[in-house]
């Protein structure tokens, strides 16, 4: 890694730290326009409903088949639903939620906003006195922030219920003492750390997407490559912020 | 701008799923989730050893739960643990000689503090201390006991 490279790495986290300042100090103009932020809720959070909730069914699934098996060796399979419920609540539920926003919502962001900085819509908009960044870029960033915590919160419900039925239906755990267990184990404090790291990958997330959609470079190719660069810098600030996040509340 | 009922629709009812899920995860899910208007009294116990209780162990009487530990601390005058319990208010007649011990659940199950009922027709109130108490059973001096009195009998033998 030569000098420059380490500058322009520099450059890039100094412009991305001022545009997260720029989109929080835009987030109390957009709260006065709802209409924006509702239509983002639905682009970001109602439309990933479908891969999330499949994907958190089989997450749960998975959980439920390989947590039996490993817990049939020490012979305490009814301790099945503890186990799924605190990996779904605390770290699968959020983490693969925010991968697929990533890759779903994310990567939407990015290439909308590319698109509309090489058609010159957002040099249009500068030109008629509406800033780009307060009318485009918070509303997208504020919908997924809002979006991420309840779909996390499905996938983690739904995951359970996965794990349900395969533990309970199908290997034949006791439905009685899966659910009491579980109920045991589970303390609220593990559901907030669910609720925040969520909060915090949708920070993560949607300031990523905004960002590099906002300064991709206005031709087909740079908007591939930034789209490309959203997934790859999404799932890496995910899985660190996730590590952090975890000891930090553990 | 133009009204799009669909998606409105779309983003309510994503909206309402979410809630519901959090809320099916904060009282379902949980054990104690939503305990709103709960109130605690709090007794302090001292203990030789308390072995491996944490703080947020369940306190009991005969099984059932009353209470938590709410946290552990070191008297350097005694030179004991002194461990805070809270209990729901709801079990306020504890005879005030009641004893208690730490117990622990199962082979490899957690530690919880256990109170055994006495005969006092007065109750614990806020604030009181348990005078008797039974410290945590340590399983390595219990194996080196055994051991000690195994070689023990076979010296008599000869």
């Amino acid at each position: 890694m030569n000098a420059a490279s380490v500058t322009t790495t520099l450059a890039k986290f100094g412009r991305f730290t001022l545009f997260l300042g720029r989109l929080v100090a835009g987030v109390p103009s957009t709260l006065r326009r709802p209409r924006l932020l509702l239509e983002q809720v639905h682009m970001t959070g109602a439309l990933s409903l479908v891969i999330v909730m499949l994907s958190g069914l089989f997450v749960g699934m998975v959980l439920g088949l390989q947590g039996y098996d490993l817990l049939r060796r020490f012979g305490s399979t009814e301790s099945l639903g503890t186990a799924a419920a605190l990996g779904l609540l605390r770290e699968l539920g959020p983490v693969i939620t925010a991968l697929l926003f990533a890759g779903r919502a994310g990567t939407a962001i990015t290439s909308e906003i590319g698109l509309m900085l090489a058609t010159d819509q957002l040099a249009a908009m500068d030109m008629m006195a509406v800033d780009p960044v307060r009318r485009i870029c918070v509303p997208r960033f504020l919908g997924g922030v809002v979006s991420m915590p309840l779909l996390a919160a499905i996938f983690a419900t739904i995951g359970i219920f996965g794990a349900q039925v395969v533990g309970v239906a199908m290997m034949g755990v006791d439905s009685g003492q899966f659910w009491s267990q579980m109920r045991g184990a589970v303390e609220l404090r593990d559901i907030t750390e669910g609720v925040v790291k969520s909060l915090a990958f949708g920070i993560a997330c949607s300031a990523i997407a905004v960002f590099e959609g906002y300064h991709a470079l206005p031709t087909a190719e740079g908007v591939g490559r930034a789209t490309t660069r959203t997934v790859v810098n999404s799932s890496v600030a995910i899985l660190a912020i996730d590590y952090m996040l975890t000891a930090v509340l553990l | 701008m133009k009204r799009n009922p669909s998606i409105e629709i779309g983003t309510g009812l994503f909206v309402l799923l979410g809630f519901a899920a959090l809320f099916f995860m904060a009282t379902q899910i949980s054990s104690h989730g939503l305990e709103f208007g709960r109130h605690d009294y709090h007794l302090s116990a001292n203990f030789d050893n308390v072995g491996g209780l944490k703080a947020g162990a369940p306190v009991s009487i005969g099984g059932v739960t009353i209470g938590r530990v709410e946290t552990i601390d070191y008297d350097s005058t005694s030179y004991k643990a002194v461990v805070h319990l809270a209990i729901n208010q709801r079990y306020d007649h504890i005879p005030n000689d009641s004893d208690v011990a730490i117990y622990t659940a199962g082979l490899l199950g957690g530690n919880y503090v256990g109170f055994t009922p006495g005969g006092s027709v007065t109750n614990y109130k806020d604030g009181d201390r348990v005078e008797m108490t039974q410290s945590a059973v340590v399983l390595e001096n219990l194996i080196s006991k055994f051991l000690f009195d195994k070689a023990g009998q076979g010296a008599k033998k000869e």
